[in-house]
């Protein structure tokens, strides 16, 4: 407040006459709080009772003489509706492992429900004569098609959903983040805003469409499923986020010298779709969270049987190996939640678990030992006296 | 009202000028001289000298700011802060490349928040503002030419001005008086504004200027007047005056100032000299000295703390950037090839990887920015105007009788209220009214009046231990007039010319009726005859003299006038006393004499006094009642009375001559010592006097003192009180106010004894001096043997002799060790340098916080030496309420503003920065944990805009309510149970282990929140469609769970729901999901990765809501379960009474 109160003020201060002063009494008038207490009486005037402890304590309360109703104290009320502490607490305890234990059920049931098979090969998928030096392997030109077979050890209803899953890939990285432009991936116009782009902007003086890192990093091992020498197919459309197609990828944006540098990252587009139709693509550019993820490379349409045999040819291009990545080809279906972690079902029983342990421990504690309220003999000063 | 009625009376001379017109000669000497160059045109304010001097307008600004400094100062003054001055620098360096997030997320917090405090600066400065119009628009007249007044603004005055100022007016400026309605031109004014005292001063013109009493004298009149340069010195005035060719000398006596008011004169003309912000009252407004609270300091600490924090991340996340950075690119291959590590920029430079770290170091700071709470300053600020709107609202802390609420002048110290280890208190006025009651009196050794003091009452209460006051004799108020509470039989109703010495009777009240300098003033409607005294006592005993028979009715500058019982013819008749000389009181002599001649032609001197000196001025042979009087006069102290002796003796003509000659000549030297030289001379007549009796006045004390000390006493609040009076009055109001109880050990330091006597009477100061501070060394030893020994509690009472030694440097810490053990202290006879002292010793001496309350100007000192200064709007002027932090009408009320407000505002607030540190350490450290799991690249894990809003909407509201609304428990049991206030004192709230603890949890409350996510949302499917959780969804999802939890421990901390906490937190929650849904809906070029990020991804999947469901709640269980245990088995006070 005006903390310097220079001696002018009290010059204006002292000139009022006395029977003014009278006039304009200083009396505190309630404003600030009558707000709250206003707010509060809004439920009351539905009817609805609030226990006393919420109520506003209008400690400056307004002119005793004037509208009295809005003095609500609550020290009259003072613990006549409010429970004893300790049952709030163990109530609360058992609140929570009642609620806790069936969602941790259903979580449990839904991820045992999920079939999921996953299969690392960047190793496997190396010639033993080229695995002293992986890298040279990969970088390297020619045919690297490697074949896996997998074998479904549960039923999977479709659709079963084929991920890649790459390790040790900091897709979160800063610069890779900020590597792309989203004004040039929207609309055909702003092809040139490739600021943001660098080192992947332009090639040969033309803006690179998409540009970054992102785009120019794409991953482009590629996978083709048979049963029994029978293809299965691979539904590859709607793999990506609805919104990112419609809205964040353009229809008339087309791929314009991509890959074209003196440097190939990784896969290249059609030049002849829109970008909104390349969906590895836009997969690919939502960048993941954590440096190990996955991302959706498509749906097989088809239930798997037990025991059936699932041949994959896949495309062992993707260079990992420089920063020992793992790949790993991953066939999952889905539950309500999702699919198959059984972290969050264990984790609810096991805290649901443990707050029923606590609500059990409180309560034995409270039935051998009730403490009497206001016994002063548990204040700390007491059992040290000295401070007076 | 031109050329009123000139009242034949020269009043100038009843006060003796002491600072005289004589004796400035040397001064004078000096004007025109280097700090002497003031050239004054009078009436010529238009003339070509006064132009190009160019002093300044009459124009007072008391704002901070104007229109133009406005932004760069308060700006300035806003960058001042540490945190803020990191936000300025980190903000300004987010338009660098390094920054890890966009420019404007990071601006708009910080605009928002300096936007807020400016605001509040603003309007703050707009209230002076309106003020300052206020005062400078007011109107007076001023002379225009030939002889006409005209209204001018203030503001519009100007140096040679002629003012005409009415009575009741305020002065506009610094006025030299020149002539005023009464012929020898003095006028009166009331200083309240500047010193604070209520008596009024007398000014007088020079002589010359003063027969210029009509508008038109002024038409030709001219003058030059040269004078000092304006300073702050209230009490000097050196200038000269040239009029008619003739120089006249000018002194204080001439000078009206600015802020101070035209009282019983009719008006006055007078000449502008300084204007606006020469003016001594504006020199001499300096701001207070600004106090922080002590939290508030250690707040700082924190702060500090944080920053280390902050830095010491930054540091780590280099290292590792650096050593990460380096490996992408070695020997031509490219580890992380997808970063294009061969053609990096110079942030990711692997070829440059200390630069790089170094660069990466820059961006993190900017990065861990939430570590530190960037709303906490403003936050605090707005809670603790609203507190102290809490304060000042509080209708128990009302006083109906003088309208006055309390007053927080400063919202600074709130919360250190809530931390008062000791209370140091006035007496006078503080614990008592300061209105005097004229009680009792003994005259020629028989003692008068039955009153029964409220003193008396609280003693016998206390003595006899119990609650039973109907036994006990209640306090009668006898009489309706105020200063006047004396009822005897003997003495009313003229009955005492039938008592037994009716004329030592007639004479003790004749000198209560003439030695004074009371001004009389007749209210004409009434009749009645109102007194103007200097202090209450002697408006009580000139009231007492009128009650009784003896009514001053008029006094001139030579002659007082009574109306008075003749002892003779038993009728009322008017008798006139000629005044020759008033010997004034001051605090050494401590008593006043008036000479006056009666009718019959003969001289008198009237003395009043203390005891202590009175009786050693008494005539030997007049001792006949002495030791009657002085038995009465202990009892009367025992009472808690003030007393007074009263004597007087006849002058011979040929002695008073003497005297008034000598006088005269001392009173014109010009030596140094020219006041002890006075008083010498003083001395020597005011001896032999023949004792009369002795007054006995009450100073009554405050309603509900005794309760309150006794509470604050339960609360654990040491008091301290400091008071001029004697060491008997003050042990007994002691008692009254239940201070001291009988149980209580008195130590009693004083230098009172035989041995310091005698030494005394040989007057050696080096020997006295010597055997005082071993006698004090001894008491002092002796009473820590005695507190060491005992188990029961000890009351100190030392007086002023013995402090002046006890707070020496040498002796200060163990006086203070004593003193610290003793459950209460009284000083007497302190002076106010003394306390101011006293303060100092204990606020430094404990380390804890000391609040001084008092009422006066001589506690000024105390009260800005305090931690906390709370000042009493009482009787004795605004001077220490001016000074003080908070303003209370009533000691009582201190009770509640500590153990109410100050318990409360002391919770608040540390809860609350508190909880600001876990939140923003909840924030941060997951960004730290993110960053950690992304190569330390500096990427947040946040969206922009979620990074920047979370202290601005989605976390403030609740903590502000928090600090405005939350109390442990309600008024009535902060009251019932005082010992809740120890939690302050002790600190409890906020002790480091308690800053720390809040602290752990908010590192733990992230670390739940991020792994638990994370491990919640990794690798698998996300939804039903298989979709993953990527970047753009696992930032939302743990942002809504700090959102969640931040919020929902505020809730477990808050003890005290009122619907807007509840509006605050759920809304605050309930905002982030809204917040969340309008920043997807937006076109995706703004919202980038958030877009549709609520719709479409997070709503419709179970996961989200499950994982939110169980991040919540997992991590709030420690805390509960925390919580719940140390409630069962280590509760506090507070929980204990919940």
């Amino acid at each position: 407040m005006n903390s310097n109160t220079p001696p002018s003020t009290s010059v204006a201060a002292g000139s009022v006459d006395p029977s003014a002063a009278r006039r304009n009494s200083k009396r505190p008038k309630c404003n600030l709080l009558s707000l709250a207490h206003c707010i509060s009486a809004i439920p009351r005037f539905f009817g609805f009772r609030f226990p006393e402890k919420m109520m506003p304590d209008l400690r400056f309360t307004v002119h005793p003489a004037g509208t009295s109703s809005l003095q609500a104290n609550s020290d009259t009320a003072m613990g006549l509706i409010q429970l004893p502490l300790s049952v709030q607490v163990i109530s609360a305890f058992l609140l929570v492992s009642i609620v806790f234990i069936p969602i941790g059920v259903a979580s449990l049931l839904a991820s045992h429900d999920v079939v999921e098979i996953v299969d690392r090969y960047d190793t496997a998928c190396i010639p033993d004569s080229a695995r002293n030096d992986k890298v040279n392997y990969i970088q390297s030109p020619g045919n690297k098609t490697c074949t896996r077979n997998i074998t479904v050890t549960k039923h999977m209803k479709k659709p079963i959903y084929v991920y890649y899953q790459l390790d040790n890939f900091y897709q979160n990285h800063r610069r890779y983040v900020k590597s792309r432009s989203d004004a040039q991936l929207r609309s055909n116009g702003s092809a040139d805003d490739v600021s943001s782009c660098e080192p992947e902007d332009k090639s040969n003086g033309q803006p690179i469409v998409p540009c970054g890192l992102i785009a120019w990093s794409l991953f482009n091992d590629t996978y083709d499923f048979s049963r029994n020498g029978q293809q299965l197919s691979l539904n590859k459309k709607g793999i990506s986020w609805k919104s990112d197609r419609e809205h964040k990828f353009g229809k008339n944006v087309f791929p314009r010298n991509f890959q074209n540098g003196s440097l190939i990252g990784g896969g290249s587009l059609t030049d002849s779709l829109p970008l909104s139709e390349q969906e590895d693509l836009i997969v690919w550019m939502r960048t993941a969270a954590l440096p190990t993820f996955r991302k959706l490379y498509g749906k097989i349409e088809d239930d798997l049987q037990v025991n059936d045999v699932v041949m994959v040819t896949l495309e062992n291009r993707y260079n990992t190996y420089s920063f020992n990545g793992k790949k790993k080809l991953v066939l999952s279906t889905a539950s309500w939640l999702g699919g198959k972690n059984d972290f969050l079902g264990i984790a609810y029983l096991t805290v649901g678990g443990l707050c029923f342990f606590l609500a059990m421990v409180f309560t034995v504690v409270y039935l051998v030992k009730p403490r009497k309220l206001g016994d002063p003999s548990y204040l700390s000063w007491n059992r040290n006296p000295g401070w007076h | 009202m031109p050329g009123g009625r000139r009242r034949k009376l020269q009043l100038s001379k009843i006060y003796s000028f002491r600072c005289g017109r004589s004796s400035f000669q040397e001064d004078h000497s000096q004007i025109g001289g280097p700090g002497f160059s003031r050239v004054v045109y009078c009436n010529e304010a238009d003339s070509f000298e006064s132009i190009i001097r160019n002093y300044m307008d009459n124009y007072v600004r008391t704002t901070k700011y104007t229109l133009i400094t406005f932004f760069p100062k308060s700006l300035f003054e806003q960058f001042r802060r540490v945190a803020n001055f990191y936000f300025l620098v980190s903000g300004s360096l987010t338009f660098t490349p390094l920054a890890p997030y966009s420019s404007v997320s990071a601006i708009i917090p910080l605009i928002i928040v300096i936007g807020a405090t400016m605001v509040k600066e603003g309007i703050e400065d707009w209230q002076r503002k309106e003020q300052d119009v206020e005062v400078n628009y007011r109107k007076v007249r001023v002379h225009r030419n030939g002889g006409i007044f005209n209204y001018k603004e203030w503001k519009n005055l100007r140096v040679g001005d002629i003012v005409k100022v009415g009575k009741d007016e305020f002065f506009p400026a610094d006025l030299l008086l020149l002539s005023s309605s009464y012929e020898d031109g003095v006028c009166y004014v009331e200083t309240m504004n500047l010193d604070g005292e209520t008596n009024l001063k007398l000014k007088q013109a020079v002589e010359i200027t003063s027969s210029l009493y009509r508008d038109w004298m002024f038409g030709d009149f001219k003058a030059v007047v040269k004078c000092e340069d304006p300073n702050a010195n209230l009490y000097s005035f050196v200038g000269s005056m040239e009029f008619e060719e003739n120089q006249y000398p000018l002194s204080p006596q001439q000078l009206l100032l600015r802020g101070s008011k035209l009282r019983n004169t009719d008006y006055i003309y007078g000449a502008v000299i300084f204007t606006g912000h020469d003016t001594k009252v504006m020199q001499n407004s300096t701001d207070p000295p600004s106090k922080r609270s002590r939290i508030e300091k250690k707040m700082d600490h924190i702060i500090y703390l944080l920053f280390l924090i902050l830095l010491s991340l930054s540091f780590i996340g280099s290292i590792f950037f650096g050593i990460w950075t380096n490996e992408d690119h070695q020997n031509g291959e490219m580890k992380r090839w997808y970063l294009r590590p061969d053609n990096s920029t110079f942030l990711f430079d692997p070829r440059r990887p200390v630069m790089a770290a170094v660069y990466h170091f820059l961006a993190s700071l900017m990065l861990y920015g939430y570590f530190i709470p960037i709303s906490l300053y403003v936050s605090i600020e707005v809670v603790k105007v609203l507190q102290s709107i809490f304060i000042n609202q509080d209708i128990h802390m009302y006083y109906e009788e003088t309208d006055r609420p309390a007053y927080a002048r400063t919202s600074n110290l709130n919360e250190e209220l809530g931390m008062v280890n000791t209370i140091l208190s006035d007496k006078t006025g503080t614990l008592t009214c300061n209105s005097m009651e004229f009680v009792k009196c003994s005259i020629a050794g028989t003692a008068y009046g039955h009153a029964f003091t409220e003193i008396e009452g609280a003693l016998a209460r206390t003595k006899s231990n119990g609650y039973n006051d109907n036994e006990l004799p209640k306090v009668v108020r006898s009489s309706s007039v105020k200063g006047y509470n004396f009822s005897d039989k003997r003495i009313e109703n003229s009955s005492w010319v039938m008592e037994k010495h009716a004329d030592m009777i007639q004479k003790f009240f004749r000198l209560l009726a003439l030695c004074h300098t009371a001004i009389p003033e007749v209210d004409e409607a009434t009749g009645k005859v109102l007194y103007e005294a200097e202090s209450p006592d002697e408006a009580a005993f000139v009231n007492a003299a009128r009650e009784l028979g003896f009514e001053l009715h008029k006094r001139t500058q030579t002659s007082i006038s009574l109306h008075e019982l003749d002892l003779v013819s038993c009728e009322k008749v008017e008798r006139v006393y000629q005044l020759l000389n008033v010997l004034e009181f001051n605090s050494t002599r401590k008593r006043m004499s008036v000479i006056i001649k009666d009718e019959e032609g003969k001289l008198l001197i009237l003395c009043k006094g203390a005891d202590s000196v009175m009786f050693e001025r008494l005539a030997k042979s007049s001792g006949k009642f002495e030791e009657d009087t002085r038995e009465h006069v202990n009892m009367y102290a025992d009472a808690g009375l003030r007393t007074l002796i009263l004597g007087y003796r006849e002058l011979e003509d040929e002695e008073y001559r003497n005297f008034s000659k000598k006088l005269n000549e001392v009173k014109n030297s010009i030596s140094a010592d020219r006041d002890s030289l006075v008083d010498g001379v003083i001395e020597e007549i005011e001896k032999d006097l023949i004792l009369l009796g002795a007054t006995a006045v009450e100073d009554k004390l405050q309603n509900g003192v005794p309760d309150c000390i006794n509470k604050l006493a339960q609360a654990g609040i040491k008091i301290w009180v400091l008071t001029g009076d004697k060491m008997e009055t003050a042990i007994n109001i002691g008692f009254a106010c239940s201070l001291l109880r009988q149980g209580m050990k008195q130590i009693i330091i004083t230098l009172d004894t035989p041995e310091i006597q005698v030494l005394e009477r040989a007057g050696e100061r080096p020997a006295i001096i010597k055997a005082s501070k071993e006698s004090i060394h001894h008491l002092i030893t002796r009473g820590k043997l005695q507190i060491d020994r005992s188990l029961e509690a000890f009351a100190l009472i030392i007086d002023g002799k013995s402090l002046t030694y006890a707070l020496d440097d040498d002796m200060k810490d163990e006086f203070l060790l004593l003193a610290i053990r003793c459950s209460s202290v009284i000083c007497c006879r302190s002076s106010p340098k003394q306390k101011a002292l006293v303060t100092r010793l204990v606020k430094a001496g404990t380390r804890k916080t000391t609040l001084a309350i008092g009422d006066g100007a001589n506690d000024v000192g105390m009260l800005q030496e305090a931690d906390i200064g709370v000042g009493i709007s009482g009787v004795e002027g605004m001077q220490a309420v001016m000074s003080s932090d908070i303003a209370i009408a009533q000691f009582q009320y201190l009770e509640r503003l500590l153990l109410v407000h100050g318990h409360w505002c002391y919770r608040r607030i540390s809860t609350m920065i508190c909880y600001f540190f876990y939140k923003n350490i909840t924030f941060g450290f997951t960004l730290f944990l993110y960053e950690a799991h992304s190569l330390f690249s500096a990427l947040p894990a946040y969206d922009d805009w979620f990074l920047s809003l979370y202290n601005v909407f989605f976390t403030s509201l609740p903590v502000v309510a928090l600090g405005v609304f939350d109390q442990d428990v309600s008024s009535r049991f902060c009251l019932q149970f005082p010992r809740l206030y120890q939690e302050g004192v002790q600190n409890i709230l906020f002790s480091w282990t308690r800053i720390l603890s809040r602290m752990f949890n908010g590192f733990f409350s992230a670390v739940s929140v991020f792994f638990l996510c994370t491990t919640a949302l990794e690798l698998q499917a996300f939804n039903q469609d298989g979709q993953i959780a990527d970047r753009s969804i696992l930032g939302p999802i743990m942002y809504t769970c700090i959102v969640w939890i931040v919020n929902l421990q505020i809730a477990l901390s808050i003890s005290y729901f009122t619907m807007i906490q509840h509006l605050f937190i759920w809304g605050s929650i309930a905002f982030w999901y809204l917040f969340l849904l309008a920043y997807g809906a937006i076109s995706p070029g703004l919202s980038t990765n958030a877009y549709e990020v609520f719709a479409e991804a997070l709503d419709p999947s179970p996961t989200f809501w499950v994982t939110t469901l169980f991040v919540v709640v997992t991590t709030l269980i420690p805390y509960f379960a925390c919580s719940a245990i140390q409630l069962r088995f280590f509760p506090t006070y507070h929980e204990t009474i919940q």
